[in-house]
């Protein structure tokens, strides 16, 4: 089942200016999709047309089955959405900005008490619910948006880049906080910056660049392509007396700390013997995080050039 | 936690008609603009009150003592209808235009637009906001002139009709006006140059049987004229126009920018790039 399809959607902005060069997109029910793209690629452009806050020239989207033209009603029912800006008044309380979003889906504020108490609860802001919104510390405000969209239930929640400016220990509640909303069938889609973000959380992905989708796949696949694989090794003793391996890129970063690029399907066996034999000690080992910042690189590099040549061949 | 707020998803899903679902969202744009103009009523309601209480003493005490009657009446009770209905006007408008407009500025009007509120409803919302205040600043306003004048209640339906008529066709105008602005000094424009004009030369202050026929022709073209007569007719039972051509030219009115303001909300112009 579809949670979202976008069909040959485009968007000239007025100036001229081509957004979005009738790209297609589709995301499953449950998903957690990520929408990835450097900036001006065309990503809000896209949210912003599937929350109605962009007007598109040309195409079509469709939210749970209900199209966005035709079956306005029923498809804004079912999207909550987190943008990338504060766009609250700034001026009422916080509960105040919960229980009026609620009734713009409507829902009283006596039929959603406790399922804005629960929201509070979870998001750390019950003790703030009486508090202007003005007074709140930026991830806080943050999570109030949250709390706002999910306020009447929304089958598909849309963030727009959700942790950015947030600290990382709050950012990882968050992961933990929408982890968790997905689990339980709420379908997600996400814009970040973080590529880390994306890896941790997301199923699915698709990369867009120049208003097109360069590629659309889940992240294990995209990984997939990864054709080798960076190890982080810290460790304890006399790196000078390493010998030589000559199927291992290894590289020192500094005394304690060695990066081991191994290719897809090899062993590390060679490695930890040589390392024993010289007496080092491996004192703990993670993979390098980014993994998937390398072939979001690639990939956009790669579109850029063909973008650059055909623009050189016309 | 994510658990909980699923389990309360599933259990509370409510099957509810759009009616039902469209009828609360206008409650809640109306409760929230009150709820706003109440807040901040040093700004909203108290300046009214304070410059009508000016005019009273000023224009009906001091210099009305020595003018006389107007159209039969003491010159002070035929001045506060026309001011009554100049607060009611104003401030409709004023509410509206600064409402919608700070809201579109600080984005907070998304927050609606992501919504499955009708745009005729959010019309509505803000519509009937901004005649509350309207309302609400007219009987501070009467309130206030009884300490000056003894009121009479000449037609209590027609006071009641061409009042809330006024204050939804100005209401009207200052959400069309918000649409158009793109900064704070647009919203004043309006009325500094066009509804403020129109409201001193719309007989407040006078009956235009005192002016030349030509200026008298002339000033039937402003609406505001017909507002403020046919309020006094409720009040005093005097008018220099129709009553009945009034009430339907507002009525007409209101349907004219009711359309355009829903027909500039569909295409979301000012809202939607």
């Amino acid at each position: 089942m579809t949670a979202l399809s976008i069909q040959g959607l485009e968007k000239v902005y007025g100036n001229g200016f081509k957004a979005l060069k009738g790209i297609d997109l589709t995301v499953k029910r449950g998903d957690f999709f990520a929408l990835l793209g450097p900036n001006g690629a065309g990503k809000s452009t896209t949210l912003g047309i599937v929350s109605s806050l962009v007007q598109k020239t040309s195409g079509t989207v469709s939210i749970m089955g209900h199209d966005l033209v035709k079956d306005t009603f029923a498809a804004k029912q079912c999207l909550g959405v987190v943008p990338q800006e504060f766009n609250f008044n700034q001026f009422e309380k916080v509960y105040d900005i919960i229980i009026t979003q609620a009734g713009y889906y409507g829902l009283t504020a006596k039929q959603v008490a406790s399922h804005a108490e629960t929201l509070l609860r979870a998001l750390d802001l019950w003790d703030k619910r009486n508090e202007s919104a003005r007074m709140l510390s930026g991830g806080m405000k943050r999570r109030l948006m949250i709390a706002r969209a999910l306020i009447h239930k929304p089958q598909i929640l849309i963030l727009d880049e959700p942790t950015a400016g947030v600290d990382i220990e709050l950012r990882r509640s968050m992961w933990e906080f929408m982890k968790k909303l997905n689990e339980e069938g709420t379908t997600i889609i996400l814009t970040t910056h973080y590529l880390e973000e994306a890896e941790q959380l997301c199923k699915n992905i698709a990369i867009i660049n120049n208003g097109e989708i360069v590629t659309n796949t889940s992240v294990k696949a995209l990984l997939g392509q990864l054709k080798t694989e960076t190890f982080v090794l810290d460790v304890d003793g006399d790196l000078e007396g390493l010998p030589e391996l000559k199927d291992y890129q290894i590289r020192h970063v500094d005394n304690e700390h060695l990066e081991v690029v191994v290719d897809k399907g090899q062993g590390l066996n060679e490695v930890f013997s040589a390392l024993t034999d010289a007496g080092i000690q491996v004192l703990s080992m993670r993979t390098k995080a980014n993994r998937l910042e390398e072939l979001f690189v690639d990939l956009v590099q790669d579109d850029n050039e063909v973008a650059n040549q055909q623009t050189k061949e016309a | 936690m994510a658990q909980d707020i699923n389990n309360a998803q599933n259990e509370q899903r409510i099957e509810r008609s759009v009616f039902s679902i469209q009828w609360v969202a206008f409650s809640t744009i109306v409760i929230k603009e009150v709820r706003r103009f109440m807040r901040i009523w040093q700004q909203t309601l108290l300046p009214p009150a304070i410059t009508m209480t000016l005019y009273f003493i000023i224009f009906g005490n001091l210099i009305g003592s020595r003018i006389g009657k107007m159209d039969g009446v003491d010159y002070m009770s035929f001045i506060v209808p026309g001011l009554i209905m100049m607060s009611v006007i104003t401030n409709s408008y004023g509410n509206v235009a600064s409402s919608f407009f700070g809201n579109k500025f600080q984005r907070s009007l998304e927050e609606l637009m992501v919504s499955p509120v009708y745009p005729s409803v959010i019309l509505a919302g803000y519509v009937m906001g901004g005649v509350a205040r309207g309302v609400m600043v007219g009987l501070i306003v009467t309130l206030l002139s009884l300490y000056f004048t003894d009121l009479q209640l000449h037609n209590l339906p027609v006071v009641i009709v061409v009042t809330f008529l006024s204050a939804i066709l100005f209401a009207l105008g200052g959400f069309i006006n918000a649409i158009f602005a793109n900064k704070f000094d647009d919203i004043s424009i309006i009325p500094t140059f066009i509804i403020t004009p129109l409201t001193y030369l719309g007989g407040v202050f006078y009956s235009i049987s005192l002016l030349p026929e030509f200026w008298q022709n002339v000033s039937m073209l402003n609406p505001i004229l017909y507002m403020v007569n046919s309020f006094r007719y409720g009040i005093l039972g005097v008018s220099d126009v129709s009553i009945s051509a009034a009430i339907s030219m507002l009525i007409v009115f209101i349907a004219l920018l009711s359309s355009i303001s829903i027909w500039l909300l569909k295409r979301g112009t000012g809202m939607r790039s």
